[in-house]
């Protein structure tokens, strides 16, 4: 099938799809007039039952922790996946590294680059660090802190010090971080159930009050094993 | 205003899908996914908008204060992950196929049976 061939046939599914989006539009309520009611029912309930003020993480790690726990998965497996399609197969040899055109003078990393990345690497960390361990009270989370976390580590790479980035993020150690994280969540639902409770129940004391950072129970425990989840395969 | 962004919606879509149908390298195609991918995520946040209603955190606002559906936002959130762990991967592949048929031009690719 020849391009314009396949541009003809692109537009009219396209416009097949056009009637169909459009006349499913008509049904919908309009922007802005969210008729409800699970949302409402959520929002109502949620602080009072898991004393976490957000209501989102809450939602995300304790009342649909299992699909949270599938993404996870997900996560995991995509990492897993790049690691096998590309590994050396049994015709390659990988080749040391050659400097093609050693007579080409690369300019060195600006020093006005260098010093923003390396002065901006502390605050990210405690940013990524701040972010995972206030997902149940204001708008953060595990996943959002885990890539800050990431960023920290790239910031390092973007000044130029390939070989402390190196020495910071060796294999091993970020391998053994993404396991913990998604079997820290799973052994976290695990052992509500060897309380005798349904998996991944919130058994962990709720804490003193709303909006505590050591509130909520397994909620904060799951947002920190989804934090060290995270930059693994950012990095 | 009723459906302005349910139009964008179908906009990003159309346009992260002409560019996937048309495309002549592997790395835009695979940009052209998240582009359509995108597009979810504008109409999972668009369904759940209440006008006027603050945002489903309750930490500085009475319980009572009318918020926004936040069961969409955490889809959302599992929608981004989704999308990254599908590009990695897709990504990953482009590189074999590179490897292997020295190519990146979908249109040629599909010459060889494999």
């Amino acid at each position: 099938m020849n391009p314009a061939v396949r541009r003809w046939v692109f537009l009219a599914g396209a416009a097949g799809l056009a009637a169909f989006y459009l006349w499913g539009l008509t049904g919908l309520p309009g922007f802005g007039n969210y008729p409800g009611p699970y949302g409402d029912i959520i929002n109502r309930i949620a602080v009072a039952q898991t004393n976490a003020t957000g209501v989102v993480s809450a939602v995300n790690f304790e009342y649909r922790a299992f699909d949270t726990l599938g993404e996870e998965f997900i996560l995991f497996a995509a990492a897993v996946g790049v690691s096998v399609v590309l590994r050396r197969l049994r015709g390659e040899r990988e080749r040391p590294a050659r400097d093609e055109s050693m007579d080409r003078n690369l300019a060195p990393t600006s020093d006005a680059v260098r010093m923003v990345s390396l002065v901006l690497v502390g605050p990210t960390l405690v940013m990524g660090w701040y972010l995972a361990s206030h997902a149940q009270t204001s708008p953060s989370g595990g996943f959002q802190g885990g890539v800050v976390l990431a960023t920290a580590f790239i910031l390092v790479f973007l000044a130029g010090e390939f070989l402390i980035f190196e020495r910071i993020s060796p294999l091993a150690a970020i391998d053994a971080a993404e396991a913990a994280g998604a079997g820290g969540f799973a052994a976290i639902g695990v052992s509500a159930v060897a309380m005798g409770l349904p998996y991944l129940t919130n058994f962990l004391p709720l804490g003193s009050r709303p909006g505590a950072v050591s509130s909520s129970g397994t909620i904060a425990l799951i947002s920190f094993s989804s934090a060290s989840k995270s930059p693994p395969p950012s990095s | 205003m009723g459906v302005f962004p349910f139009i964008v919606v179908a906009w990003i879509l159309t346009v992260g899908l002409y560019g996937i149908v048309t495309s002549r390298h592997l790395v835009h195609q695979i940009v052209c996914l998240i582009v359509v991918q995108s597009s979810t995520y504008v109409l999972l946040l668009g369904v759940g908008y209440r006008r006027g209603a603050a945002a489903p955190y309750f930490s500085d606002v009475s319980v009572h204060t009318p918020a926004v559906d936040p069961v969409v936002q955490a889809l959302a959130l599992t929608d981004v992950v989704v999308e990254a762990a599908v590009t990695a991967l897709l990504l990953a592949f482009a590189v074999q196929a590179h490897k292997r048929f020295g190519t990146l031009d979908p249109q040629e690719l599909v010459q060889f049976k494999g």
